[in-house]
Formats: structure tokens, sequence, C-alpha cells
């Protein structure tokens, strides 16, 4: 367990010739650990007088907080959508599979499904903590059904809903129940969607806005009611017009609430957004970028690859793979960060980005192939 | 500069000291370069040890020195210094029962010293196993974590990078419930550590020496004191240059305490800290320049670049720097733990 009285006796893991991600510059400093959290050595030093147990060498490579996925539909065969009996041992399998993408947390994603399926397989995917097993659950992300029809993409037209006049008992209905559920996308020019965001995000479950065919109008007016991400900028929602932005034209709003900051997803694996796209969100929004793996490119490629489609720093390439969705699930005080405190789940990276090792809790659940004794 | 008067004991002691470190040479196989570093009493070095021989010549025979070692830069002063500090804990051989105790400063001077030695201990030719540290001050009031406290530059410019016990490194706690006992504390673990080998100090532009402002007493120990107006100037750059976030009071070693080191090392660069040098060594012994008590102090070193020469006369520059050659066989050869000096 973490933290704790037994914390103190636990071993201090020191983590040396590395470059740590932290205060959004990459430091020469070396990462201290124990008890499955980030570990303060000056107060080690001066306070408990102690010196580490145990020192680990990492070959000059940077060390950045653990990549958090938010929206990933399955992978490796599994379909979290598909109505199973075992759907717990899908979301087992993915998650010890995206260890290896240097994910350490994730929301699995159900798209469009007939309520049949909701009530089956959300009881089976609890929150649960990361480890040697897999990446931890943060919950659940629902994308849809209450989406709009021309906007669906890929979701099955048929069970598609829109609110009914007791929104929010509709969707409690639909879904059976929201113990599980973390994030919802839905589409706000539904009739009723402002009441539904509110109750939502009065239960603290983040609201998102996607697959949708809303103005800019409606859009403010759904984050000002508590909607705080954009599930997959440009992709299933109107296109940029000059005359109404649309919901893209978040990024720049100046209606927003004060001190209310939207976050927005991007899958950034080279076929779903232009490079060009990429750059102009970017540049428009930089401290809301949040990238997505969405399931089809490993988080880590589309780490590299916004990196290099939008030449933004490293530090911002990796922030918005772990920092950024961290804020936005209200989870940076733990997740997303190398600050003294959080927990220790972390991801070792070469010069190039390629995950070289994952740690959870400050214990080794993936290591490259070569390293491997 | 101090001369030093040739009593009938001083000429007794100088002849049979040059005399026994001939024999000891002469054991040693030094030959005649090794004799050349005894040299001239007045401006001494005082020979080396012979590591490779296991000799350990006593520092403490009747050899007092005043030394004025002039680098042409800040980068150059900070290695000489550095190893002069590196060879100096070599040679005392610390082990078990055995530390070797150092007074450390904080400032900006000695942040190249501090690098150079955190680079010979990289290099594995430096162990601090065995070294107790004594930091001169710390701000009261300051929050011990705070970027700025004497605590933090310690831990980010020094300790984080070397091998010190945490048990040994001593720092006056600025937070502590009673601030004399803290002080007094602080002069107990000095006594029980067998006191400073080696006190190493940097000099203020008003001539203080840790926060020992004008005023302060020459033979003052360990207390708090109100920082003058100077010294809150003077640092008001590590604080956003907000004066009212300064701290006004600190805890410091007295003049007293440093004088009863062993040995004392001040480094003083900068083109702004040339009228406290001025200050300090060529004119009188004066409690409005406390680095000026040192002018009484057996054994001190002043290190400095060119540019805090600046005030001093190109008399006393031309005497000390013709004496470079000297100075410099205290640092070369740099010894190592490596090769088990």
């Amino acid at each position: 367990m973490r933290g704790g009285q037994g914390a103190a006796r636990a071993p201090v893991i020191q983590f040396t010739n590395c470059r740590i991600l932290r205060g959004g510059a990459l430091l020469r400093e070396d990462l201290w650990v124990r008890g499955g959290r980030i570990l303060d050595p000056e107060k080690l030093f001066f306070e408990e007088r102690r010196v580490a147990d145990e020192q680990r060498d990492c070959g000059g490579c940077i060390l950045a907080p653990g990549f958090i996925d938010v929206q990933i539909n399955g992978g490796f065969g599994v379909d979290f959508s598909q109505a199973s009996e075992d759907v717990g041992s899908g979301v087992a399998l993915v998650a010890r599979r995206i260890l290896s993408h240097g994910v350490t947390s994730f929301c699995p994603t159900l798209v469009t499904s007939p309520l049949e399926v909701y009530h089956k397989v959300l009881p089976q995917i609890p929150v649960k903590s990361g480890g040697p097993h897999g990446a931890g659950v943060l919950g659940v992300h629902l994308e849809g059904p209450f989406i709009s029809r021309e906007k669906r993409g890929a979701h099955p037209e048929a069970h598609l809903r829109s609110f009914e006049a007791d929104a929010f008992q509709d969707v409690l209905a639909t879904y059976g129940g929201l113990d599980n559920v973390r994030i919802v996308t839905l589409a706000p020019e539904l009739g009723h969607s402002q009441e539904v965001i509110r109750a939502l995000t009065a239960l603290g479950i983040c609201v998102s806005l996607g697959h949708s065919v809303a103005d800019l109008g409606t859009a403010e007016e759904a984050v000002q009611s508590g909607a705080t991400f954009i599930t997959h900028l440009f992709n299933a929602m109107l296109p940029f017009h000059h005359r109404d932005p649309g919901i893209v034209g978040l990024l720049t709003s100046d209606r927003l609430p004060a001190g209310r900051h939207i976050f927005y997803g991007m899958i950034a694996d080279g076929i779903h957004t232009n490079p060009a796209a990429l750059r102009i969100a970017h540049r428009a929004h930089p401290k809301g970028t949040n990238t997505l793996s969405g399931s089809i490119a490993p988080m880590d490629t589309c780490v590299r690859h916004f990196l290099q489609a939008t030449g933004c720093s490293v530090e911002s390439a990796l922030e918005a793979a772990s920092l950024h969705p961290a804020q936005l699930l209200g989870l940076e005080k733990r997740k997303g960060t190398l600050d003294f405190g959080a927990d220790a789940d972390f991801v070792v990276l070469d010069d190039s980005l390629h995950v070289r090792a994952t740690y959870i809790s400050g214990e080794l659940v993936w290591q490259v192939e070569e390293a491997r004794p | 500069m101090r001369r030093i008067r040739w009593t009938r004991r001083g000429l007794l002691c100088a002849g049979v000291y040059i005399r026994v470190l001939r024999l000891r040479a002469t054991r040693a196989g030094w030959g005649r370069s090794g004799l050349l570093g005894v040299g001239c009493f007045s401006c001494s070095s005082v020979g080396r040890a012979s590591g490779s021989t296991g000799l350990n010549l006593s520092w403490k025979l009747c050899v007092t020195i005043m030394r004025l070692v002039i680098l042409d830069n800040y980068d150059l002063a900070s290695e000489w210094a550095a190893k002069y500090i590196c060879n100096r804990i070599i040679q005392f051989r610390p082990g078990q029962d055995r530390y070797f105790t150092l007074g450390l400063p904080t400032g900006s001077t000695p942040l190249g010293c501090y690098k150079k030695l955190i680079e010979y201990h990289k290099n594995g030719d430096l162990s601090f196993k065995y070294v107790k540290t004594f930091n001169m001050d710390e701000y009261v009031g300051l929050p011990r974590n705070h970027p700025e406290s004497y605590h933090s530059y310690m831990w980010n410019n020094f300790f984080k990078h070397i091998d010190i016990d945490p048990n040994n490194a001593h720092i006056l706690d600025g937070n502590a419930t009673d601030l004399q006992a803290e002080c007094d504390a602080f002069e107990k673990k000095i006594k029980e550590a067998g006191g400073i080998d080696l006190f190493v100090g940097g000099i203020g532009p008003d001539g203080h020496i840790a926060f020992n402002e004008p005023g302060s007493s020459l033979v003052s120990r360990t207390r708090l004191k109100t920082l003058a107006m100077d010294t809150i100037l003077a640092n008001a750059k590590y604080f956003d240059g907000d004066l009212s976030k300064v701290p006004t009071m600190a805890l410091t070693v007295g003049v007293g305490t440093v004088m009863d080191a062993r040995e004392v090392m001040i480094l003083i660069t900068g083109a702004h800290k040339a009228f406290a040098l001025y200050k300090a060594i060529e004119e009188g012994v004066n409690h409005m320049w406390t680095v000026s008590a040192f002018q009484q102090h057996p054994r001190t070193i002043f290190v400095c670049d060119e540019d805090a020469t600046l005030e001093l006369r190109v008399k006393t520059v031309k005497y000390f720097k013709g004496l470079m050659h000297v100075h410099n066989k205290l640092v070369d050869p740099l010894y190592s733990m490596k090769e088990g000096n």
C-alpha cells in the first residue's frame, strides 16, 4: 500500500543519472522513491538524516510521469464495448499490454451500445490501482450514446439516444448506474443536455463534448454548465468556420467561466488529424493538449508523432500525455507529475522518446527486451 | 602583511623544524625538489605530507602564516581553493575515529569551489564519508525548505552530490523555538567534534565574515544577529529584488568561533569585494570590518581573483603574486583517495 506509517520504513530508492520532467522542464536531478510515492530527498536528509538504500543508474535517460490515456476503446483483439461474461480479463489484458507503451493509468472507453451492454459491462470494470499486473483503471469513459446522428462516426446508429424529459434519470437508466464512470462524452446540442451536464459535473464526472454538430454558442453554454473536455478535437464535429468556429472555437473562446480550463484530446497518430491541424490547435491552446491513442496507435507513438508534427518541446509533448490528462481528471496531485508526494508512476524514455521501462508505485512493471537479464 | 618576529624560540623552532624535515626528507628520498618545498620560513609553505611514505607532518609546529593567493579569474580561484581543501582532507587521512571537520560558507562566491569539489568526488578522488561540516549561518524565520534558505543552498549545491553522512552535516536551525539555545548547542557540537580543522568563509561587501556585521564583537560566539542594510541589499537579488522579502535576522557563528578554527580560508572574488579586502588586510584590525580579525589568526589563507585585489597596493599584490610558485605547491600535486594516499 502507498503512504501510511509503514512507508517510513520502506526502502528508499534513488534513480540517478537521469533527467526528470518537473515543473515543465527536464532537470538534471535524481528521482527518489519510497513506499510507492515520490520522495523529497532534502527532507529525508535534514529531517530523517537518511540516505538512499539503493541507487539505480538510468543511463542518462528521461524519466517522465507515466502516460495517462483517457480514451482507449480496446486493443490487442479486445473490444471493451463487446458484451461478454468476462470483460474483466479483457480489460486486464489491455492494461498489461499498454505498459509497454508507457501508459500507467487509463480510462477504458465504451462506444455507443445498447442498454444491456452497459448494464452488463460497466459493473465489471471497477476503478483499480495499477501494478505489475497492468496499468491502473481510473474509471470508464462513456462515449455515447447521447451523441449526434450526423457525427456518429463508427458508432452504431440503432443505439443512439437523445435525452427524454427527465433527462438525468434517463442517463441513469441507460447506463444502469454511474459508479465506475469517470468521463461521459455527449453532444451538447441535444435537448436537456445542459441539465445533464450540470448533474454529471456535480457528481464529479468529467463531461466531454464530441460527436456533435454544436455551434460555438451551444458549446460555450455546455462549458458554463460544467463541461471540461473535447473528445478527439476536429474528428466527429463541425469543421472550424470563421463565422462560427463550432466546438473547435472553445480553444480560444473568451466566454468561458473565469478560472475554468478547457482540455481537448487529439488522436496524434498521423492519420486522424493533419499535422498542420495539430499545430494550429496546440499553438492556440498549448496547456489544454491531451494526446490520445484511442486504441489505434500506441500512446508513445502518438507522443513521438505529436512532437515531430508540432515541433513543440519534449516537455510539452510529455505533459500532453501525462500532466494534462491528470489535470482534466482532477488527479494532478497524485498522477501525471513527478512532484513530491505523487504516486511513483513513471516511464523511462530514451532521447527519441521510446519507452525503455515502466514503473508503477516505484516498482518496475515492464522493461524493454534487451535490458532483461 | 604580517611580519613574523624572530624570537629566540622562533629561530630555534625554525632551525629544529627544518632539520627534522631535512632528515625525514632524506629518508623519504625527496631529494632537492622536496626540500625546496620547505623553503623560506616567513612565507613558507610548510612542506607537504608525503602520502606515499605515510608521513604526516603536523601543521601545529610553530608555523604561522598569512597567505594571499591571487589567481587570474573566478574559475581559477575556485579551483585553487577546491584543490587546497581536497588536499587537506586527504592528507589528514580521515577515518572511522578521525573525522575532518570543515566549516562551510554560502553565497555566490563559493559556488565554483563547491562545483570542483563535487567533480573530485564524482571522479572518485575525494570522499566526504569521514568529513563533518558546520555551516556558518542560517536565516531566522525562513522555512527550511524555502528555496533561499541555507539548508536548501547546501543541499542543492553540495550535499546532494556527495557522500556525506546526513548526521555529520550541521546547519543552524533558524526556526528553533529557543534560538540562543540552538546557538549554544551548535558551539557544543563543534567542541564535541574536536574543533574545526579548516573553516572556509567569504567576505561581505561591508567586510563581514558570516553574518558578523560591522560593529560585531571580535570575540563573539554563535548567536542571533540583526542584518545590516548592506547585507539585506546584497541579498535582495535572491528574493526577486523585493527588500520586504529578505529576512532581517540570522543565526551566525561568531568571529571568535571562526578564530578558534585551526585554519581559516577566506574566498574573495569580484571587484565589488575589493574594498573590503583592502580593509581586511591592509588596514588595522577593526570590528567595523570583521574579517580583519584574521590578521591575528595563526593560519589564514585569502584566496582571490585579480578583480578582488583592485583596491590593494601594487606592492602588496606584486609581493604575493611573486609567491605563487610556493603557493601552488600546496595544490600540486593534487592528491586522490584512489591512489590510497
